[in-house]
């Protein structure tokens, strides 16, 4: 006879594969929830307005300054590179498309997770820990509906927004690098630019990623605060989640995204 | 229309395999303050939510006007949860919101009336907790015992047929205990409400309770009038109401032989 002990590890990998599969499709549930009782957030929106500020607005900082940065380190790696070729005219095409494309949607993902996701998951957490949840049920408000969707929405509505913005912030940073400071010519930046990004491959599926991964960060940042247990160490370690869950997803995401965007 | 606006009947539940009621019978009559009463644990709060439809009985069934609580649909459950108001222990109040937000709250909810008037409402419910000087105050702002007075506020901003509470007293200093206490009777006599109240404050309770429940091992170990209870010579009863420290209630968790337990440690 096989021991107990023997069967420990494929136990707790049972039960371990068993919960995520269960955390899943309470998640799955707790989407199609929001879905549905997402017409109060639409009737009364000032209240997804509202959090459009907490999520949006509160994150500008984080996001301008995030790729202000990103921006110029991308000018100084491209121009390096760049001139070796004989083409450091191109700077402005290298930064524009990798922002556009990638580092937009993909680094606003990131660090939306990190600022607006953790914020989420913790009020949430601490709203149900105090039994304000609860409270909302007994006075016949579904805090699906009340909570829940205007968070949804806001992250949705916030993520592309600030996506573009962080593409805008990032491309002046490659310019005031580029231009100003190595010296590449003002006209041949930003005509390359013009000609080489495209309206339809280049922006509107960034803007598309950004969206899937506002939908993505919001929805888990949500599900994780919703979920937590009802103790410090329940919201702490909700918090946590929410930060490698939603950078894992926004990466993998990224990756399906993109293969169907070149394959199409 | 019933005598008895809550009824709970033959009610059993448990989870994780564990049975914390088995078969409970209690009415609430209309316009009366009932308490229900037990040691930590013994599943007062889950009784609350029982009636509240928080959760599901395994057994039996609650009904609330005369509706059984966990076979109506989402709508149903709504619309009779628009007739109880509760006041959760810590107060449950939304901390983003202020006092008088959080008192409105209920009625932007449900109803459809004009600013004006909702605010002569709000300032009319904190009036009578003593707290209309406070409305522009934040939760964070108050203290345990005005929380739970604005709470109270708030469970009966829609002026609800039931009202439960759950541990009003616990944790509160005795002058804001004694408010509490006259609010509860108070509130109850002028709005005509039912009153529900889950606490182990013996004192507190019996003073404002005109029907008492204690619970104990899943059942309804004893019920009666306070002045009844006090005289009660019932063990369980007697321990409880004294604050014995041992009796059929035990001082120690049920555990396994101590001096094995001393001797038998292998590091």
């Amino acid at each position: 006879m096989i021991k107990r002990s023997r069967l420990r590890p494929f136990r707790t990998l049972g039960h371990r594969t068993t919960d995520r599969i269960w955390r899943l499709g309470a998640g799955a549930r707790l989407f199609w929830l929001t879905l549905i009782s997402s017409g109060e957030s639409f009737r009364r929106f000032h209240l997804t307005i509202r959090e459009v500020y907490f999520t949006g607005v509160m994150s500008l900082i984080i996001i301008v300054v995030s790729a202000f940065f990103v921006g110029m380190v991308l000018a100084l790696q491209g121009y390096n590179t760049l001139q070796k070729y004989g083409s450091s005219e191109a700077i402005g095409v290298l930064v524009a498309l990798a922002l556009v494309r990638e580092l937009g949607p993909v680094v606003t993902a990131l660090l939306f997770a990190g600022r607006a996701g953790t914020a989420i998951t913790a009020e949430i957490g601490l709203m149900k820990a105090t039994e304000q949840l609860s409270a909302m049920e007994m006075m016949a408000v579904s805090p699906i509906a009340r909570v829940i969707a205007p968070r949804f929405w806001a992250g949705v509505i916030a993520m592309p927004v600030l996506a573009a913005l962080f593409s805008m912030v990032g491309i002046l940073g490659g310019y005031l690098v580029a231009v100003p400071l190595i010296g590449v010519d003002s006209g041949a930046f930003w005509s390359q630019m013009q000609a080489n990004v495209d309206w339809h491959d280049d922006i509107v599926n960034g803007v598309i990623k950004s969206v899937v991964f506002g939908v993505a960060c919001t929805m888990i940042a949500l599900f994780e605060g919703y979920d937590a247990p009802p103790t410090a160490e329940g919201v702490s370690r909700a918090t946590t989640r929410t930060v490698v869950i939603s950078s894992l997803a926004v990466l993998g995401l990224d990756f399906v995204l993109t293969s169907f965007m070149i394959t199409l | 229309m019933t005598q008895n606006i809550v009824e709970i009947d033959n009610l059993s539940f448990g989870y994780k395999g564990r049975m914390l009621h088995q078969g409970i019978n209690m009415v609430f009559p209309r316009g009366k303050v009932v308490a229900i009463m037990g040691g930590s644990g013994s599943g007062k709060t889950t009784l609350l939510r029982l009636i509240g439809g928080q959760i599901r009985p395994n057994k039996g069934e609650v009904r609330v006007d005369d509706q059984v609580v966990h076979k109506q649909s989402r709508e149903g459950l709504y619309q009779l949860r628009r007739k109880m108001g509760m006041l959760f222990q810590h107060g449950a109040l939304f901390t983003d919101l202020s006092v008088y937000e959080n008192v409105a709250f209920p009625m932007r909810e449900h109803t459809q009336l004009p600013e004006s008037m909702i605010h002569d409402l709000v300032l009319m419910k904190l009036h009578a907790v003593g707290l209309r000087g406070a409305h522009q105050l934040m939760p964070t702002e108050l203290s345990g015992g005005m929380a739970r007075r604005v709470a109270l506020a708030r469970a009966i901003a829609l002026d609800p047929d039931i009202v439960m509470y759950d541990e009003p007293f616990a944790g509160l200093d005795p002058i804001s205990m004694g408010v509490i206490c006259d609010l509860i009777r108070t509130l109850n006599d002028a709005l005509g409400t039912t009153s529900i109240i889950v606490s182990h404050d013996v004192k507190e309770t019996f003073l404002i309770a005109d029907y008492v429940y204690f619970v104990a091992n899943g059942t309804v170990a004893a019920e009666g009038t306070p002045a009844d209870l006090s005289k009660s010579s019932l063990p369980f009863v007697h321990q409880f109401v004294h604050g014995e420290k041992d009796g059929p209630v035990p001082f120690h968790y049920a555990a396994g032989d101590y001096k094995q337990d001393l001797l038998g440690f292998e590091a």
